[in-house]
């Protein structure tokens, strides 16, 4: 078989991939299994180092799930409704709302944890606990469900559906919670493995809001590089990738446009 | 259905500017009967739609206009308090509920108990001839069967009024043809106060008691299928309604002279005229004993006719058409005659 130009150029885009983006994984997951790092594996396999980072930083952990659970739960509540407006609405207005609201995307999120701070650091209270990081979580990652629910609204004719609903009897929120949220159940889906994924691996914002009391799975990885041998920061991100991996594949799996079934309902009809 | 709903409908002085100041409908007052069946008609664009959302509720009339179900001012009302069926164009069918839910959907919101919404969820999918679908998903489901699911989740809810947006224009025209047939005898059956919305004319004629031609955001005329045919109020009315022909003369003394030749003349009308006449009131003829005479542009082959356009006449060629069997050619001379009491003359 010849080899063109193109083969060679293709081969090598695939190696330099493997090279920064799987070798580096692999080799960081070797370091968190390894006994020693500077012997390299020959030293032996162990889990010593993750359960020591259980023991270190399992509140970390901890923290991660519930900040991105409650990130969730603020911008499944906060996110839908507004993009259920958004979409209804087609004024100047609306559309200004929209942009203003995609806007922590575009800001460096040390820049966003800053301004909280200076606005609401002085609140003590607030300022020590885990809602403070919540808050910005939620800045950064309310976005990312309001533009999947939108999408999901905008490419299907629910003001039809709702007119319809309506014509049955069904008052306003009979529609909004039979009818629309239903039907955009694939866009909050998708919206919420993204909101949680997110959440979970935030280290800008976080590492600014958080103190001592308040750290987050990132912040304690971080913690680990600067302060702890190798192998324990390794088996961290050993960690950090078992709790990640899953909920990266389900927004894979989730993700996928609907298979088009229109076709085969014509087959069926008789 | 035990207690068919026979509902009159008044809309008074119901006009609809939209906020970007376009004028859907001028100041507009319709009567239905109750029980009747009556369809908008006319060119998209006419106001027909916009009519049939302000009965619905989906839009409220500018301020002063009114609607009344029976004696009831439902001005006020939103769609899901005036207990109106809707079948809308593109079936608005929930895609998150199967067959069976959907038509239950009306009752449920109803609160309807649940013996009493078995049965009549029961009754509707035996009408419609959909029982064996009641598990299917929407997206499942063909044109045709969405119609049915659509029809028999609007009639469920035994409304006041039923409100039909061109329901047949999704569907190929087989169909279309089958299924007009279908609800023709469901309308027929039910009795309830339907309005129909349609740009299409056969479907007004089969459906309609009455049919209400629509144009520019105004009736131009309302009346029985027949009387819309052949007695149509002005050239859109006509033209828009089934194909007209018309030509020109000077009618004097009972003959209408063109200069195509003489026709005999019954109307009141005198001096140059302009008069119309429907294609299947033209027959060929010998070319000695003809009222007309002109000559074959084009002749199409229908099968059970054939459509000849016939120049020479009229400023425009006449659509004549003939079951005879012959062939007929393009620069051929014809003489038609034509049945004088079908012609027609309109102020404007």
């Amino acid at each position: 078989m010849r080899r063109t130009g193109t083969f060679y150029i293709q081969l090598a885009f695939t190696l330099l991939v493997c090279a920064f983006l799987i070798v580096p994984v692999i080799m960081s997951i070797m370091a968190g299994v390894t006994v020693n790092y500077f012997y390299g594996i020959k030293s032996g396999v162990t889990l010593r180092w993750v359960f020591e980072v259980w023991d270190l930083y399992s509140e970390t952990i901890y923290l991660s799930l519930l900040i991105s659970l409650a990130c969730l739960a603020c911008t499944i509540v906060l996110g839908v409704p507004a993009a259920y407006v958004l979409a209804r609405k087609q004024g100047r207005i609306a559309r200004m709302v929209e942009e203003l609201l995609t806007l922590p995307l575009a800001i460096p999120g040390l820049a966003i944890a800053l301004a909280l701070l200076i606005s609401y650091g002085g609140f003590r209270e607030f300022r020590m606990s885990w809602t403070f990081i919540l808050v910005g979580h939620v800045l950064y990652t309310l976005p990312f469900m309001l533009r999947a629910v939108l999408a999901v609204l905008s490419s299907t004719d629910f003001r039809t559906l709702e007119e319809g609903a309506a014509s049955l009897g069904a008052n306003f929120w009979q529609r909004f919670f039979g009818i629309v949220i239903p039907n955009c159940r694939s866009g909050i889906l998708a919206g919420s493995l993204m909101v949680v994924t997110l959440s979970m691996g935030e280290f800008n914002l976080t590492w600014m809001l958080h103190t001592p009391l308040t750290k987050t799975l990132p912040v304690g990885l971080a913690d680990a590089y600067a302060s702890m041998r190798l192998e324990i920061g390794s088996a961290y991100t050993v960690v950090f990738l078992i709790m990640i991996i899953p909920l990266l594949l389900a927004l894979q799996f989730f993700g996928k446009p609907p298979k088009p079934r229109a076709a085969v309902a014509e087959e069926v009809g008789r | 259905m035990t207690s068919p709903s026979r509902t009159p409908v008044r809309l008074l002085d119901c006009a609809k500017t939209f906020p970007d100041g376009t004028r859907a409908l001028e100041p507009t007052n319709l009567e239905i009967e109750g029980g009747a069946t009556v369809v908008l008609l006319g060119p998209s664009g006419c106001g027909k739609t916009t009519t049939l959302r302000i009965i619905a509720g989906l839009e409220s009339p500018d301020s002063g206009g009114r609607i009344l179900f029976d004696d009831e001012e439902v001005t006020d009302q939103p769609i899901e308090k005036r207990n109106v069926g809707m079948v809308f164009q593109s079936y608005a069918l929930f895609p998150n509920m199967n067959v069976e839910q959907n038509v239950a959907y009306g009752l449920k919101v109803r609160k309807t108990p649940p013996e009493e919404l078995a049965t009549r969820v029961g009754e509707m999918l035996d009408m419609m001839d959909i029982r064996e679908l009641k598990d299917r998903r929407i997206e499942q489901l063909s044109g045709g069967q969405r119609q049915r699911v659509a029809l028999a989740r609007a009639i469920a809810v035994r409304p006041r009024i039923l409100l039909l947006d061109e329901p047949l224009t999704a569907l190929d025209a087989i169909l279309r043809e089958r299924l007009r047939v279908e609800i023709d005898a469901l309308l027929r059956g039910l009795g309830i106060t339907t309005v129909y919305v349609t740009h299409d004319q056969s479907e007004a004629m089969a459906l309609g008691d009455r049919i209400v031609v629509m144009s520019h955001g105004r009736v131009t005329q309302i009346g029985t299928p027949r009387e819309i045919y052949y007695n149509p109020a002005n050239r859109f009315v006509a033209d828009f309604i089934g194909t007209m022909n018309r030509i020109t003369g000077t009618a004097r003394d009972g003959v209408l002279t063109t200069r195509a030749g003489r026709i005999p003349w019954e109307g009141g009308d005198s001096g140059e005229i302009e008069v119309l006449f429907r294609p299947e009131n033209a027959s060929i003829a010998d070319l000695d004993q003809a009222h007309l005479r002109g000559r074959i542009a084009t002749s199409f082959f229908l099968g059970d006719r054939t459509r000849l356009m016939v120049e020479g006449i009229g400023a425009e060629p006449l659509v004549v058409e003939t079951s005879e069997r012959r062939e007929f050619r393009a620069g051929e001379e014809i003489g038609l005659v034509i049945a004088p009491n079908s012609l027609l003359t309109l102020k404007d």
